[in-house]
């Protein structure tokens, strides 16, 4: 026991500012506050299921959804070719991948608008050939980019890390026992390959589910994911109860995701998520 | 042959749709009207603009003093943490683990209005200090998840016998525990940073009016259309970021490298 004292102040702090507030939290969304009395109520869970918030949910899990598909497919392949380089040159690339996520999330986000918006670079580009465009800026496709754009290192690089430590020998292996490129790669590579899979995609699928600002500055004020209604619940309308019912949810999807992948890295006997 | 082209085309394509936004800001904080579109001319101007800017100057210095605070505070309370966390019996110590992990899996917005309730039901003004404590504690847990591991790894035995040797436990620590577990403290110092640096969310529903990071402003500031002024600062914290990381990056591997061969 000597010098376990010394995690006291962090366990206190810990308590003050993340047990209670979430506490909190789930203080509100059951209860209702009127005339100086609290009253439980199950009515802020109800409001969630009426049809314009599920529609919300709806229309978030489904970005997510395309988000973290294309972020998959466009960064699979990208971390094949980052774990495949010989050693001098792949530190390098991998820097110069990783260097762009320096750059402030807003800032990246903000340099998207400037390019998309209606004189902006692309759609000048396009006029000067002759071309008009349409609207670029606030549409799902604008949210879709944002994100991808974002969040796409954090696919790629939980891949790339499982993809170097494969031993070299298993795959000689199978190709001398005669499999083709494709059946390497379906039946050896893509299976080992699964425990960064599953964190590249709670690492996208999370942060796209959640964000207010990319859906904000690139959707527009009318674009509305999950974050952009909680967010409108605390600042402007101020419904703290409704906004709590919204949180509890979004963090009972987020405890799924994470359960469901857990128990299926732990099927494949993988590791190492975080 | 036709494969490696490909791969090559396709690394370019990848590299290209992650940089070309990045270089477009740059490159249109030296651009001499306000366009962000057409070329018109070389110039400073923004740059010069950007340092008289009253607004943009405040949040910067908001932005890199609650950095450099906060990663200090949290890696203190964090490494001091970690040293008890390795003697707690083992149920407080899981319970303590599951805390740590709360903030990282938890989404940042709900991390923010769930201490932003917390700082209204306690009547508590939002401002900078408000700001500092939530970015110490979502700071916390990189520190400790990063001070962990170079604390398992270590070697008892060589504490003790500096205890025998008749060593104080306080010139024991320093002169043993502690420089085997720095290269820890200084990943979590700097993860620290970074996460702070780039904190929006949570900064957005901690702090109160007249205080704002650098995020929060060009937040406010994209919503009506930005100045060019915002390109130069942030093209200049980009670089200053970069710069920084890759003299950490060259002075770890000079390290590396001397452990090899001493080694």
């Amino acid at each position: 026991m000597r010098r376990s004292w010394l995690s006291f102040p962090y366990l206190v702090w810990m308590i003050i500012f993340t047990v209670v507030p979430l506490a909190l939290i789930l203080f509100y969304s059951v209860v209702k506050i009127e005339d100086g009395g609290i009253f439980l109520t199950m009515g802020n869970f109800k409001r969630v299921l009426e049809p314009i918030y599920l529609a919300v949910f709806l229309r978030s899990i489904k970005i997510a959804i395309i988000s973290t598909s294309i972020c998959l497919l466009l960064g699979y392949p990208m971390a094949m070719i980052l774990a495949s380089k010989e050693l001098s040159n792949k530190s390098i690339l991998v820097v110069l991948f990783v260097i762009p996520m320096w750059m402030n999330f807003l800032a990246r986000t903000y340099a998207w608008m400037t390019l998309l918006e209606k004189n902006g670079l692309i759609a000048t580009f396009f006029n000067l050939l002759g071309i008009e465009l349409p609207m670029l800026l606030y549409t799902e496709g604008t949210v879709i980019l944002g994100m991808v754009y974002n969040f796409l290192p954090f696919m790629v690089l939980p891949i790339y890390s499982v993809l170097v430590k494969i031993d070299k020998a298993v795959l000689e292996a199978a190709e001398d026992l005669g499999a083709p490129p494709t059946i390497v790669f379906r039946r050896v590579i893509f299976p080992l390959s699964l425990p960064g899979v599953t964190s590249g995609i709670i690492m996208v699928f999370m942060p796209a589910l959640t964000t207010f600002v990319i859906s904000r500055l690139l959707g527009g004020a009318h674009f509305t994911l999950i974050g952009n209604l909680i967010e409108q619940q605390f600042l402007t309308t101020r419904d703290w109860g409704f906004g709590s019912a919204l949180s509890v949810v979004l963090m009972l999807m987020i405890v799924l995701t994470m359960g469901f992948a857990l128990r299926y890295e732990k099927e494949n006997e993988g590791g190492g998520l975080w | 042959m036709v494969k490696s082209l490909l791969k090559k085309a396709y690394t370019y394509f990848i590299f290209l749709f992650l940089y070309a936004p990045i270089i477009v800001l740059i490159v249109f904080s030296f651009n001499d009207s306000k366009s962000r579109a057409h070329w018109t001319g070389f110039t400073f101007k923004w740059y010069l603009e950007m340092f008289k800017d009253r607004q943009i100057m405040t949040s910067l210095y908001y932005t890199i003093g609650i950095a450099l605070a906060s990663s200090l505070i949290a890696t203190i309370i964090g490494t001091i943490a970690a040293i008890g966390i390795i003697y707690l019996k083992k149920s407080l110590r899981s319970i303590l683990m599951d805390l740590t992990y709360i903030p990282v899996l938890n989404p940042d917005i709900v991390t923010g209005i769930s201490l932003m309730l917390l700082f209204i039901l306690l009547k508590f003004p939002r401002g900078v200090f408000t700001m500092l404590i939530a970015h110490i504690t979502f700071n916390l847990p990189y520190v400790i998840l990063s001070v962990l591991p170079k604390l398992k790894q270590l070697d008892n035995q060589i504490y003790d016998a500096a205890l025998d040797l008749g060593a104080t436990p306080f010139y024991a620590f320093t002169k043993v525990v502690l420089p085997q577990i720095s290269p820890g403290i200084f990943t979590g110092f700097l993860l620290a940073m970074t996460m702070s640096i780039d904190d929006f969310v949570i900064s957005f529903f901690t702090t109160g009016p007249g205080v704002s990071n650098l995020a929060i402003t060009i937040y406010s500031m994209a919503r009506k259309g930005v100045s060019p002024k915002i390109n130069a600062t942030l093209s200049l914290l980009f670089a200053s970021v970069v710069l920084l990381l890759l003299i950490v990056n060259n002075r770890m591997t000079r390290d590396n490298n001397r452990k090899e061969r001493t080694v």
